[in-house]
């Protein structure tokens, strides 16, 4: 499999559509994955973009990073307007006053974006049943506004809004499981993936694209500056994210559960918790807790995949 | 031209929407704005209509699937009222900053709270600001013409702005009135294909919502501010052919009586009937009293306004929302700025009334003209407003 990803990377378009020279942080993983979800999706897309981190580096106008049609409208409200850039567009074909190129419709937006402000949005457009895909890039806070919590921050994690204290050891919620919730719309596509492993993302991507109805990635998209770790371990944590059971990557396609990278033995979490300085202030006992939480829904699904 | 028929106003306002053939309805229901949209799904589900009905989950995302369908070059239509203007609030100062041309009809009601259903216009002037073409409508009649000339005006390449028609709720959108419909070749006619300027495709790659610095910010207001102003003349020329081609020609202000009148009245939407009744009453008695309706909201008509009023003693200027502890009414406060440096400014009295769907009759507005004659008496300052017809 390894050699095969070697093989596999030539295979990969030399094309930037994302291009280069936005004003990401040093190391952003995040900026990672959007390029290689442009890469998959290719010239026939039209993106429809969250206020948010990829939306402030890409396009301060008058410059613009898009090699591709992009809208931002709001910060909420992503996954509405990709309903009426595809609603819009299937009108203008049925009608005879564009061409059906097969454009593949997406909606990308951070973890505030998709999981807080925007899941209102995305749920109806789920749905409604829109051919789209919305991909979620998940760094676990609010980072353009300064690293506040959202509800994707993992349970123990630093943040401006949830510090470690002499009373609250970090956030004191779960993160919120999207992948799930998507599920439970009854979508034909839902996905995790992570931008350490980008031959999976890619696949995973693709397929969404293909897939008639609505699509689902939740992408993990390491932060050095909110997970503060150092630029150049962004990758090694990502992968430290899958090889620990912490973020495991899988799909669900019609209803069937599917893990993509299997992990035979998972590493413990402290591997993954301790080159972090959002956790460094964790308690061996908060360290079990995790430790329980991630093996108990590691097992959970596993048990779905063999269903 | 086409027939004479019946029908609620809501109805025909679908109808005409039909007729300019929309291409996506992006709409979620609120009274009183839900006979239109209900007509525009039926419309669709009998294959009368060939345009995307969205049913979404939200006014706030009503509004986001409208901006996303106007910028892949889709014509769009929406329709809403109060809390759900409120609600869509963001966006609504979105559309016209990123040159949308998205037509909305507002069913005017009364902003919460306490909660009411019913008319003022305290929904469509907590958006004043918002930069949208802004117009009212009086009777069913003329909600329909303006249906075709709100495309026309919104999509012309040179304005390329969303447009807001006002139709008082209730007291427009539900009562039945006659109706002359125009025949689908003079809608052909009067209104030409949507060709965007720019539109979302893959092969001509454009980047739309970009964020604005504070080295550009300010420029970039600046234009959307000129494109606004500039709507003018098309809004002008499109009332001028509509005329030509239909035989009613609308202004963007409008007068009756105003012939040696030293008092006049401004109303705005469909209470000008009223308030004209109560002129024919004030004329019968000797009382040189005449009526001046705005129309045209934004932009401004500033030169047509001046024009109306020159001359007047006293105005008495009818407002349907309320400034909390402030210079009284919206309208009442743009007036007077419109007035203040020209030459013998008249008096103006100021009455917030009709909130929320009150009753006011021809005989309230004479009352509210013998008040006038004897506030005029002394000096009338701006925080002088009064809420009428307040039970005591």
């Amino acid at each position: 499999m390894e050699r095969f990803n070697v093989y596999a990377s030539r295979l990969i378009t030399k094309k930037e559509y994302f291009s280069p020279g936005h004003r990401a942080c040093q190391g952003c993983a995040e900026a990672l994955a959007v390029r290689l979800v442009a890469k998959a999706l290719g010239q026939n897309v039209i993106v429809s973009s969250a206020t948010g981190c990829m939306e402030i580096v890409s396009s301060p106008l008058p410059f613009t990073n898009w090699r591709v049609p992009w809208i931002h409208v709001a910060f909420e409200n992503t996954s509405a307007v990709a309903s009426g850039v595809e609603g819009g567009t299937k009108a203008l074909i049925r009608k005879g006053k564009l061409p059906d190129k097969g454009t593949v419709f997406l909606g990308m937006g951070g973890d505030g974006a998709t999981t807080d402000i925007g899941l209102q949005s995305l749920s109806g457009a789920f749905e409604r049943g829109h051919n789209f895909l919305y991909v979620c890039y998940d760094n676990e806070a609010y980072m353009n506004t300064g690293i506040q919590r959202s509800s994707s921050t993992p349970f123990g994690a630093a943040t401006t809004t949830s510090p470690a204290g002499k009373l609250k050891p970090g956030q004191i919620t779960w993160k919120k499981n999207m992948g799930e919730i998507a599920v439970a719309h009854n979508i034909p596509y839902v996905a995790t993936a992570c931008s350490s492993y980008p031959f999976d993302l890619i696949e995973k991507v693709k397929k969404a694209a293909r897939i008639k109805g609505p699509a689902y990635v939740h992408v993990l998209s390491v932060c050095p500056t909110g997970w503060r770790i150092p630029p150049n371990k962004a990758i090694w944590i990502g992968r430290l994210a899958v090889e620990t059971g912490v973020f495991p990557l899988y799909e669900v396609e019609n209803g069937k559960y599917r893990i993509t990278v299997d992990v035979p033995e998972l590493k413990p979490v402290l591997d993954y918790l301790k080159p972090q300085g959002r956790f460094r202030h964790l308690t061996p006992e908060l360290v079990d807790q995790i430790q329980e939480r991630v093996t108990r829904e590691y097992n959970q699904l596993k048990a779905k995949t063999a269903l | 031209m086409g027939e004479r028929v019946g029908i609620e106003v809501s109805l025909a306002a679908a109808e005409a929407v039909k007729m300019a053939n929309v291409d996506v309805v992006a709409a979620y229901p609120i009274t009183p704005q839900t006979h239109i949209v209900e007509h525009l799904s039926e419309l669709v589900a009998d294959g009368e209509l060939d345009a995307e009905f969205i049913p979404v989950e939200s006014e706030h995302s009503a509004m986001s699937v409208c901006c996303g369908s106007s910028a892949v070059g889709a014509r769009t239509f929406t329709c809403t009222s109060s809390q759900g203007l409120a609600l869509m609030n963001e966006i609504v100062f979105i559309a016209p900053a990123m040159r949308l041309p998205i037509v909305m009809i507002l069913a005017n009601r009364s902003l919460s709270g306490p909660l009411s259903i019913w008319n003022d216009h305290t929904d469509v002037m907590s958006v004043r600001d918002c930069g949208w073409i802004q117009f009212f409508t009086e009777n069913g009649q003329e909600a329909f013409d303006h249906v075709m000339f709100s495309f026309r005006v919104a999509e012309n390449p040179a304005v390329s702005l969303p447009i807001m028609m006002n139709m008082d709720g209730f007291v427009l959108t539900h009562v039945i009135e006659p109706i002359e419909f125009w025949d689908q070749e003079t809608v052909k006619q009067y209104l030409p294909d949507f060709e965007p300027v720019n539109r979302l495709h893959p092969d001509n790659p454009v980047t739309m919502g970009a964020f604005g610095l504070p080295g550009i910010f300010t420029e970039a207001k600046k234009a959307q501010d000129q494109a606004l102003i500039n709507s003018k003349p098309v809004i002008l020329k499109a009332w001028k052919d509509m005329g030509d081609l239909v035989g009613r020609y609308y202004k963007p202000v409008e007068t009756y009586h105003v012939e040696g009148a030293e008092t006049v009245f401004l109303s705005m939407g469909s209470v000008g009937e009223t308030v004209s009744l109560a002129v024919d009453q004030l004329r019968a008695q000797g009382k040189p009293v005449g009526q001046v309706k705005l129309r045209l909201w934004r932009p401004f008509p500033f030169e047509e306004f001046r024009e109306a009023v020159r001359g007047v003693k006293q105005m008495i200027v009818i407002d349907r929302a309320i400034t909390y502890g402030g210079v009284g009414g919206p309208v009442a406060s743009e007036i007077r700025s419109a007035l203040y440096l020209e030459e013998n400014m008249p008096t103006i009295t100021n009455f917030l009334c009709g909130l929320a769907g009150r009753d006011v009759t021809a005989e309230d507005y004479m009352a509210m003209f013998e008040k006038t004659e004897q506030m005029a008496k002394g000096k009338v300052r701006q925080e002088d407003y009064i809420i009428y017809g307040v039970r005591e």
